[in-house]
């Protein structure tokens, strides 16, 4: 700064206003003050209470970590209990139906077998009546026979007409 | 200053007085400053105070698990100093994280409201720094000796030199270590004040010029972006140094 007149020399002493030594013990004793001031509002408000929240959002981001950790895990868990019971499930039905299955055929077998022994027993029946009609038939036969026979023997030689001859002869022929 | 002085400035239409915005004044009337009148100093001291409780205290005050914004800034905040002062002393120094917390957002914020205009700066006061580098260089040594007892000598006597020059790096050392409060508080106050020295020169040309005010306020504008750096930087910069003096304190071998 440019000395020009006597006060500005006055001025000029303060040329650099930090160089007053007058103002020092009042900026020295404000600075204490605001400095003690700032010390105890970082020291016992702000860094206790900044410093929790952070460990507090650390704690909360890890527990989260865990529990989704825990989330997954019993997932898996249900997931493998539900294929457990899945194949389970598969094979008792497999089960059922073989049962099922073997109780039908079971139930088929024995109605067949019936209906076979029915069949059988008609045609068991049937086969005694047709013996029946046939013997019935046979002897019809066998009386139509001996009557004819003694009849052509009476026209032929009336002499030898001999009943018992006859039918033994006409059995004998039937059977032959 | 005498009206006629003032009367000639005026019509000059040049008056630049860069130096005067430094100016310790009374906040009420007009007499001398004691120790303990409230001045414009003491102002914008208790202003940075407030704004660091701001920002501290009420930004936080949520304590929110999502961080609100200025929660946010808080805990940038106090991440960024307790990282500084583990990577450089390792968790011993966290002891005395609240004091260096202290030391970096009374600087920061100084340094940031003296950019207002018709602010004071603070930090860019001799008296202020000197005290601060002052604080911070006998709390070191005191606690150096405490901590380490006699051996905190050892910081000076470099055994990985030949034995014939130890005492002369021995010398070098313990001056080295001296001028440390001097480099550490004219660092903040020098800087401070240059560039608002310069804002000043500046804006004393573009009142004088005219229609060319273009340029000076065009000056101001890159110096001022220049300036918000250095309010960073240089509460950075002393709160840095300050810890790397605390790590010496708390390991003293070399």
């Amino acid at each position: 700064m440019a000395v020009q007149d006597a006060e500005q020399v006055v001025e000029a002493s303060v040329g650099m206003p930090q160089l007053d030594f007058a103002t020092f013990p009042n900026q020295i004793f404000w600075l204490v003050v605001s400095i003690v001031v700032l010390y105890f509002i970082v020291a016992k408000v702000a860094l206790p209470r900044i410093g929790s929240v952070i460990e507090d959002r650390h704690n909360a981001v890890a527990n989260d970590i865990e529990q989704a950790a825990e989330f997954k895990r019993k997932a898996e868990e249900a997931e493998a209990a539900y294929n457990a019971a899945l194949t389970e499930a598969r094979a008792q039905a497999m089960q059922i139906a073989g049962e099922a299955k073997a109780e039908i055929k079971a139930d088929v077998d024995a109605a067949i077998a019936k209906a076979d022994a029915e069949i059988a027993a008609k045609a068991a029946e049937s086969a005694v009546r047709i013996d029946e009609i046939r013997a019935s038939a046979l002897k019809a036969i066998e009386e139509v026979a001996g009557v004819a026979a003694n009849d052509i023997v009476a026209a032929i030689m009336p002499s030898a007409a001999d009943d018992k001859a006859l039918k033994a002869a006409v059995a004998a022929r039937l059977k032959g | 200053m005498s009206v006629d002085k003032v009367a000639e400035e005026a019509s000059s239409g040049f008056n630049i007085h860069p130096m005067d915005q430094f100016k310790v004044e009374p906040l009420f009337g007009d007499g001398a400053i004691q120790w303990y009148t409230p001045t414009n100093a003491s102002l914008w001291m208790g202003l940075a105070v407030l704004a660091a409780f701001l920002l501290l205290v009420v930004g936080s005050r949520g304590r929110a698990m999502v961080p609100s914004r200025s929660q946010s800034v808080a805990e940038l905040t106090y991440g960024f100093v307790r990282k500084m002062i583990e990577d450089i002393t390792g968790k011993e120094g966290l002891k005395y994280f609240p004091h260096i917390m202290t030391a970096f957002l009374f600087i920061l914020f100084a340094n940031l409201l003296a950019l207002l205009p018709y602010s004071f700066s603070v930090t860019s006061q001799i008296a202020v720094t000197g005290v601060l580098a002052a604080i911070v260089f006998i709390s070191v040594t005191v606690l150096g000796f405490v901590i380490n007892g006699p051996s905190f000598i050892k910081l000076f006597w470099v055994s990985s030199a030949p034995m014939a020059l130890r005492p002369v790096l021995f010398l070098i050392e313990l001056i080295s270590y001296f001028v440390r409060p001097v480099s550490h508080s004219i660092r903040l106050g020098g800087n401070l004040m240059a560039g608002h020295a310069v804002v000043k020169v500046f804006a004393g040309f573009a009142g004088a010029l005219g229609i060319g005010a273009v340029i000076p306020i065009t000056a101001i504008v890159a110096v001022y972006g220049l300036e918000l750096l250095v309010a960073f930087i240089q509460a950075y910069v002393f709160t840095i140094l300050t810890v790397v003096y605390l790590k010496d304190a708390l390991h003293p071998a070399h």
